[in-house]
């Protein structure tokens, strides 16, 4: 074993022309950033106000940028796996061998939940959730920052395994004893393990920091069930990020040892049991797509009653149906392995259990309903998405009901039924919530709205595209396609599966607009400022502040009375009203230290993989040494002082009167 | 972020932790008393031991871990312990439910 344990130059794959041209593109346009950032002087910028802030907008700035895009690596992945299928129906090799094609689909899946999807959902709630609470940060400013650096970490190393080795072969649940050594003796699965074990670390610390904020930092008034229903809907899912990411953290544990130093967890010699894999492993993985598809609702709540402009109906009932969702999100995790064979008895338990979901889930769409009736809906993008939503989900949810039924699934699982159910229910409700809380949120963030037009465009591409892409697959598990398969030579699946290509492609357009959108939208800023801090005559306490918000949120933290506190404030006329004096406002610094204790990691996480131990230790070593420097330092705050206080507040109440 | 107000936290006083100890004491003398002397069958004992136990279980979160249903932090560590303890329970007992079923299909 040399200095560098297992890496060599072998590890480049530099006989791949996918990835040689990949590699290359990545690094063209990483040196073209590199010197626009140079050439226009941004490096400062970029360091300061962003990589080392601990501005809870500015890091939910930076996990949307990560989640856009790790979505533009994984959506390349489905489209190479769409045009294999395509290719490789009917006899065909396709392009892809299953050496390649395997780590793709395993890529796929990771990076579509883990490092698109949560973070995209962590940085909408990072953004709005302390402004809806009316508080200045989160509890605790620095873990919030370190949490983002460690989602980062994660990402990080599943980048770098597309270039140096490789990525799990295994799908994405890396199941033993698949996943085990015997199998998969290279690095793939290690890179699997070490990024989801730092970006969930990260996640974990997440939820802990915004469950303290929420019970410890509401504005005075706001009692818990008087929260905006999109923080409460992000509340129960940190509840079950808190309750489950410690499940997920266990298990990858316990794979590791299997796999580093020869325990026998999750296999058969020497007395394990790889069935217990897969029930930790989805112990934590169903509780996970609620964690996912809890905050999509309460943006489908926040822009329904907004464009409505009216109340939310029925704001108890939906607190307590996401909570009925939350709990029995924990006691149904069977029914993803109905098939494994434990007794009658179990199926029916779960498979009950999954059912009576549909009921709280039910009760939202017809809160959603009731909203609208009666209301005066505006029908702008974010209200195009939620309608979409709403039929798209439907459709996703009573597959889901077939699929809970043991019987049928005997007959479905694994088959691209279930990839049309959960893509169904994945895309058609998570996705398009975090799409429509992204145009929803965008002035509030950049302090000017997003061009209208291409939105459309992108949503009708989007959905008209989903449903081109899935509903095949539908007929394909009922033709009985299983899922993984690299080529085929059943004549049937040929027209269905052309189809789901033309649907990625359409996809593509949608994808394609939403980046066109937003080079538009910078480009005419000007014409589409928000002057106002509250473009859409919103509801809540995060319409209050101006557009890009003030560093501190409120000049003053607002007495709350009211579900709707900012309607209420303009009803009574207490919005925008000007202060004779201010006090100074008590904020904390800006720290590095969140980035150095993660690289330290990220670092080891990379030595582990390739089993550089002396670089592993070193890794350790530094995260501790950066944590405890951290964690003696003295200078962590600041005040901002009335005057500035005062200037900011009169720029922003100027800017309001004049429209 | 500016306060970081904490509301009176109760942290228990002498008499509380002293209830609390004396509590502990009597619920483990019983049981130990009934072991060494054997003055009961086997069967009593042990139900009085378990018995005994998950009443100790309670005295510890009363006057040890302060939890209660009166002031707003005890309700809020109180409706936490609950939750954490049925989402444990439903995940251990439902685990072992699982595997100790699909072991028994393969014998």
């Amino acid at each position: 074993m040399s200095i560098l344990g297992k890496l060599s130059l072998d590890a480049i794959p530099f006989h791949e022309p996918i990835l040689i041209a990949t590699f290359s593109a990545v690094a063209l346009g990483g040196l073209v950033l590199a010197f626009l950032l140079i050439k226009y002087n941004l490096l400062g910028t970029l360091w300061n106000n962003w990589l080392t802030s601990v501005d809870h907008k500015r890091l939910g700035v930076m996990y949307i940028v990560l989640a856009l895009i790790m979505l533009l690596r994984g959506f390349a992945d489905a489209v190479m796996m769409r045009l294999q299928l395509a290719l490789s129906t009917n006899g065909g090799e396709g392009y892809l061998p299953p050496h390649h094609y395997d780590q793709v689909f395993t890529a796929h899946g990771v990076i579509m939940i883990i490092f698109m999807a949560m973070p995209f959902m962590i940085g909408l709630m990072n953004i709005v959730l302390p402004l809806q609470i009316g508080a200045r940060d989160v509890a605790f400013p620095f873990l919030n920052n370190l949490s983002f650096w460690l989602t980062a970490g994660g990402a990080i190393l599943v980048n770098i395994s597309l270039f140096v080795g490789e990525f799990a072969k295994t799908g994405w649940v890396a199941y033993p004893p698949l996943a085990g050594l015997q199998f998969s003796p290279d690095v793939g699965v290690d890179y699997y393990i070490w990024a989801l074990q730092i970006s969930g670390i990260g996640t974990t610390l997440t939820a802990v920091n915004f469950l303290a904020t929420v019970f410890k930092m509401r504005a005075p008034g706001m009692k818990l069930m008087d929260m905006p229903i999109f923080t409460w809907t992000c509340t129960w899912a940190n509840i079950l990020i808190a309750a489950s990411f410690p499940i997920l953290t266990v298990t990858l544990a316990l794979l590791t040892l299997d796999r580093y130093l020869d325990f026998h967890f999750f296999t058969n010699d020497g007395g394990g049991n790889s069935m217990m894999y897969i029930n930790l492993f989805w112990a934590w993985g169903h509780p996970e797509v609620y964690i996912l598809v809890l905050p999509a609702f309460g943006i489908f709540s926040e822009v329904v009653s907004t464009f409505t402009g009216k109340r939310l109906f029925g704001h108890k009932s939906m607190i307590w149906a996401s909570g009925a969702i939350s709990i029995l999100g924990f006691i149904v995790w069977l029914h993803h392995f109905f098939t494994m064979g434990s007794s009658a008895n179990v199926n029916a338990f779960f498979g009950m259990a999954t059912m009576v979901i549909a009921v709280p889930t039910g009760v939202k769409l017809f809160n959603w309903l009731f909203t609208m009736y009666r209301g005066r809906l505006r029908v702008t993008v974010p209200v195009l998405w939620t309608l979409g939503f709403m039929v798209t989900f439907t459709i996703g949810g009573m597959t889901g009901v077939l699929l809970a039924v043991p019987g049928a699934d005997y007959v479905l699982h694994n088959s691209l039924f279930l990839i049309a159910h959960f893509h169904n229910t994945i895309i058609g409700g998570a996705v398009f919530g975090y799409l429509a809380g992204f145009v929803f949120w965008f002035p509030k963030v950049m302090g000017f709205t997003l061009n209208e037009k291409l939105g459309k465009t992108a949503f009708w591409c989007w959905l008209i595209g989903f449903f081109l892409a899935f509903m095949p697959l539908y007929v394909l598990g009922f033709l009985g396609m299983t899922r993984r398969l690299n080529h085929t030579d059943n004549p049937d699946w040929n027209i269905w599966l052309y189809i789901a290509l033309v649907g990625a492609f359409v996809i593509m357009a949608g994808i394609i607009s939403q980046l066109l959108q937003l080079y538009v939208s910078f480009r005419d800023r000007k014409d589409n400022m928000d002057t106002t801090g509250d473009p859409w005559n919103a509801h809540t306490l995060e319409w209050a502040t101006s557009s890009p918000p003030q560093s501190y949120n409120f000049a003053v933290i607002p007495t709350v009375s009211d579900i709707d506190a900012f309607t209420d404030m303009k009803e009574k006329g207490e919005a925008y009203v000007r202060k004779d004096s201010y006090a100074p406002i008590h904020m904390p610094k800006n720290t590095a230290s969140g980035m150095l204790v993660s690289g330290c990691v990220t670092v080891m996480g990379f030595a582990l993989i390739w089993h550089i131990w002396w670089l592993a230790a070193l890794g350790l070593f530094g995260s501790f040494v950066f944590l405890v420097i951290r964690a003696y330092t003295k200078d962590v705050d600041y005040y901002v002082q009335p005057d500035e206080v005062a200037r900011t507040e009169n720029a922003y109440l100027d800017s309001v009167a004049k429209g | 972020m500016s306060d970081h107000s904490s509301e009176a936290h109760s942290h228990g006083s002498v008499k509380s932790y002293l209830t609390g100890f004396i509590w502990s004491v009597i619920l483990t003398g019983i049981p130990f008393w009934m072991v060494m002397t054997e003055a009961f069958d086997k069967g009593p004992t042990y139900i009085t031991i378990i018995l005994l136990a998950i009443v100790q279980i309670f005295v510890h979160l009363k006057y040890f871990l302060h939890l209660n249903f009166s002031t707003d932090q005890g309700k809020l560590d109180a409706y936490s312990f609950l939750f954490a303890l049925m989402i444990i329970v439903m995940v251990v007992a439902l685990s072992v439910w699982i595997i100790f079923a699909s072991n028994a299909m393969m014998m």
